[in-house]
């Protein structure tokens, strides 16, 4: 039994320990916001929070989340309000949207760590996350008015 | 070069070309001549018979219409809470067809904009594509294909809603008009909503007139509008086929052979059993199906088979040795695709002749989501849960391993993490694979491919070699073109070989934007040659396009510059009777700055190219790095895709296209050795990625003509346009994709 915090909530799971978080997260607790692209963390599509920290869940063993927070694309925030989400809806950056809660989740690290990322930071921070539909100039965009509707939003 | 491996009989052991198709005998009976037109317009090349519009006007016998909705017709329900339901024949797949087509059918029905939620078509001949006769998406024909029928369904619903309003308030339908929804009396202002209509509109005949909108007083259609999908997309409540769970259900992998058409010879599963989770190890047609309790385990159980292949004829196939032999038949001209003039009397009275040869790999479609399929097969039913391209086939080719009707077998089509044509696949390869595992599993079963699976596994863009002879006169202009071309056919060996395959034996999709050329060369000449390999090749985003886009336009550009020409200028004039492909090669040279200085190390390279009914040209600003690193700076684009419904969606389009074409011409490649595909993961089969991701610009020619194909126009000019851009800075041409730094360092060939 390993027992871990999912999106604030504690979860309990009989998983083998050494099975990546990312199966865990998707088969055992049901939660599949977070996705399958590689199984080598070259890709991205898994990433979540593990502590506040960006990791790749397909190469996570359970092991390494016991008694630690994790947060998926399902916790980020519980009304589309994350400035990331509200950017992403103002410029429309999915297509098929299977890698974005991937760049989302990496994103969001980033404006934590940087709130004003310039285009190198953003090329830094993102380019882990594989995009097939080649959404990459829109979430470029998106990152960017993102900092600004943080920005906006924290009262002076 | 004579592997012959017809992978249809391995993947789908029913399913043999000539024989027994599965589709519908009455799907298959397009005349010819409306094939060829259909084929050269479309060219993805499927073609089937025309809709049947009397099955689209009629709501579905199992219709949820007796929920309270009222369903005019198979594509909208209106509940009486005012919701609209509108249900999508097409998969979307990134394309944004499930806003584009909502637009499409609320132009006319007029309701409420945020009441509108979409829903995915069963499977029905009621959805069948109005030109190919099938329920499938591809050839970038949605949005043209549905153009006028979607409209109509909508303007059907909205004239039943209003004569319903009219007759409870004894008034003329003509002196009522809509608002968001809300039915109301032009005099009386009296007001009903469409939710408060339905059981009254329910009552009512559908009209058979319906008249559509002048386009002047489209208020949705051209106007950019938010996708309706992208909420579900950005916290993770979007269901595509990987997040689909049964109760019961039970995870499989497959062991596939390492080479193609390889069989099973005998295997020790007794590791993989000991695996905690694991249920079943069994061989189905297509390798051994391990069975689990979850993914984990049937990975882990996988990764401990012991199986001995029987490799077939396969084996010993090889890059190296094919591209020898593509080369080598491209010195004799294959079976005659197009003839103008008389090239070859052109060619030896020229002033000047050029000769160049070029190769592109095979692709892989890589689409973000691995392909999966949930099966749940019953005696008597089943139930298929996958994103596909392609239900009609699939349904086919599924009820024939269940040994069920087709009537029996639903498909419920989810979201696609991608398609690319991957997805349309002609034997239903990972359909069928997962009926078989179905079989044994006795429960409902989700099969998962890895990334390994799906890079290895077949059904790629056929690698092909491209032999060029061009003649000039003494001014420097070309007046013989002879073309060359070697390659697997995509539809030798499938059902849809009978239209997509002449009586001479040339396939509509190798010849495409090479037979088609839009430049006024006198004398033209197109061949083909068609060897057969035993790698399963397929559609790949722009399909022929996406070899003939690069073969063509750099050659073009070499033809220019051996005559002393701009490239820009020599296209113009060779266009002059070209308008559309005029304008949108002069808006990119404009918007390109075309002759306008740049940075030192910079150069720009243009190309323009003609595929599903559109037209792009685009101008590319590249650099190359002292290491031969590619440094793409920025890419114009332009495009006519005639009436625009969305344009935020074409843009997003173009600019997905353009990154997809680039990762063709800088990173990707299958090769083979010793029959195997050597290629693993996204380590050796890169991907662009953000840093590597140029600045993008799309612009789009006003047209009030019909619209015409967006997913897939954009993928075939970036190449060129980038390796024109190469040689302007460099004077080195590269002819064979992808790009190798190690060809543009100082001092190495490639130079033209």
């Amino acid at each position: 039994m390993t027992s871990f915090f999912l999106n604030g909530k504690p979860v309990t799971v009989d998983d083998d320990p050494s099975t990546p978080l990312l199966w865990v997260i998707r088969d055992s607790l049901g939660l599949t916001g977070t996705k399958f692209g590689c199984g080598m963390a070259l890709c991205g599509a898994c990433t979540v929070h593990l502590e506040g920290a960006a990791i790749r869940s397909c190469v996570a063993p359970l092991s390494r989340v016991s008694g630690k927070h994790v947060t998926t694309i399902e916790g980020l925030s519980p009304d589309l309000s994350h400035p990331l989400q509200r950017a992403w809806i103002e410029i429309d950056v999915p297509q098929c949207g299977y890698c974005q809660s991937g760049q989302i989740m990496s994103a969001a690290v980033l404006l934590k760590e940087n709130p004003k990322p310039t285009d190198k930071d953003i090329d830094e921070a993102m380019s882990g996350n594989i995009c097939r539909c080649g959404t990459y100039s829109r979430i470029r965009r998106a990152i960017h008015r993102a900092s600004q509707l943080a920005t906006e939003r924290r009262p002076s | 070069m004579s592997h012959l491996y017809d992978p249809y009989k391995s993947t789908s052991p029913l399913l043999t070309p000539e024989s027994s198709s599965p589709l519908p005998a009455k799907t298959l009976r397009v005349p010819r001549r409306d094939f060829l037109k259909t084929s050269a317009a479309i060219g993805g090349g499927l073609c089937f018979a025309a809709y049947v519009p009397e099955l689209a006007a009629r709501p579905l016998k199992n219709s949820p219409a007796n929920d309270g909705s009222f369903a005019p017709n198979a594509f909208v329900r209106i509940a009486p809470n005012d919701s609209v339901t509108i249900i999508a024949n097409h998969s979307e797949m990134g394309q944004g067809i499930y806003t584009s087509l909502p637009m499409l059918l609320n132009e006319e029905l007029e309701a409420d904009w945020s009441k509108i939620r979409v829903e995915a078509a069963p499977v029905d001949a009621a959805y069948n594509h109005t030109v190919f006769g099938l329920q499938m998406t591809g050839g970038s024909t949605t949005t043209p294909s549905e153009w006028e029928r979607f409209r109509k369904m909508g303007a059907m619903a909205r004239l039943m809603l209003v004569e319903a309003a009219a007759q409870k308030w004894s008034v003329p339908a003509s002196q009522c008009h809509v608002e968001k929804g809300v039915v109301i009396h032009n005099a009386s202002g009296r007001r009903a909503s469409y939710g408060s209509l339905v059981v009254a509109a329910s009552q009512l005949k559908p009209p058979t007139d319906i008249p559509l909108k002048d386009p002047k007083q489209f208020t949705l259609i051209g106007k950019p509008t938010r996708r309706l999908d992208t909420p579900s997309k950005i916290n993770g409540t979007a269901q595509f086929g990987l997040d689909v769970h049964l109760p019961g259900m039970l995870f499989a992998l497959v062991a596939r052979p390492p080479v193609f058409g390889g069989k099973v010879e005998n295997f020790d599963a007794s590791e993989a059993l000991k695996i905690k989770g694991v249920r079943a190890v069994e061989q189905v047609p297509s390798g051994v199906a391990v069975i689990a309790d979850r993914f984990w385990p049937a990975k882990l159980g996988r990764d401990k088979l012991k199986i001995s292949w029987d490799e077939g004829a396969n084996a010993k196939l090889s890059t190296s040795q094919m591209l020898a032999d593509f080369s080598k038949q491209s010195a004799s001209p294959g079976t005659i695709a197009k003839k103008t003039g008389d090239a070859a009397g052109a060619l030896a009275s020229a002033a000047k002749t050029i000769t160049a040869e070029y190769d592109v790999p095979y692709l892989a479609h890589a689409m973000m989501e691995p392909l999966n399929c949930v099966v749940d097969l019953r005696p008597d039913s089943c139930e298929i849960w996958t994103g596909t391209q392609f239900e009609t086939v699939d349904r086919a080719n599924a009820a024939q391993v269940a040994g069920l009707s087709p009537e029996k077998v639903q498909i419920h089509t989810t979201l696609l993490g991608g398609g690319f044509g991957r997805r349309a696949n002609p034997a239903s390869d990972f359909v069928v694979e997962a009926m078989h595992v179905a079989k044994i599993a006795k429960a409902p079963v989700k099969v998962v491919w890895t990334r390994e699976d799906d890079l290895a596994g077949g059904w790629y863009r056929p690698m092909w070699h491209d032999r060029f002879v061009a003649g000039l006169d003494g001014a420097g202009n070309p007046t013989a073109w002879t073309h060359t071309i070697v390659g697997q056919s995509i539809a030798q060996g499938t059902p849809f070989a009978q239209y997509m395959i002449n009586k001479e034996g040339v396939d509509s999709t190798s010849v495409e934007g090479a037979a088609d050329i839009l430049y006024g060369i006198p004398n033209l000449q197109v061949d083909l040659h068609t060897p057969k390999i035993g790698v399963p090749v397929q559609w790949w985003r722009s399909v022929g396009h996406s070899h003939t886009g690069f073969s063509v336009e750099s050659f073009f550009d070499e033809v220019a510059h051996a005559g002393g020409k701009d490239p820009y200028e020599l296209r113009r004039q060779l266009l002059a009777n070209q308008p559309r492909m005029s304008a949108v090669l002069n808006l990119a040279a404009e918007k390109g700055g075309w002759g306008k200085p740049l940075p030192p190390g910079r150069g720009r390279g243009i190309a323009t190219h003609f595929s599903f009914d559109s037209y792009v040209a685009q101008v590319v600003e590249a650099s190359v790095e002292k290491d031969g690193t590619v440094r793409v700076h920025r890419v114009v684009c332009a495009v006519d895709c005639g009436r625009v419904v969305n344009p935020d969606i074409v843009k997003a389009q173009m600019e997905g296209g353009i990154i997809f074409g680039l990762t063709a011409a800088l990173k990707t490649e299958i090769t083979l050795e010793n029959g195997r595909v050597q290629q693993k993961n996204f380590h050796d089969y890169q991907m662009l990625r953000m840093f590597e991701s140029p600045e993008i610009e799309v612009h789009i020619v006003p047209s009030e003509l019909s619209p015409t194909g967006v997913g897939e126009p954009s993928v075939p000019p970036v190449a060129p346009a980038l390796t024109n851009a190469i040689f302007a800075v460099t004077g080195k041409r590269v002819r064979r994709l992808p790009i190798r730094a190690a060809d543009l360092v100082a001092g190495s060939g490639a130079r033209s």
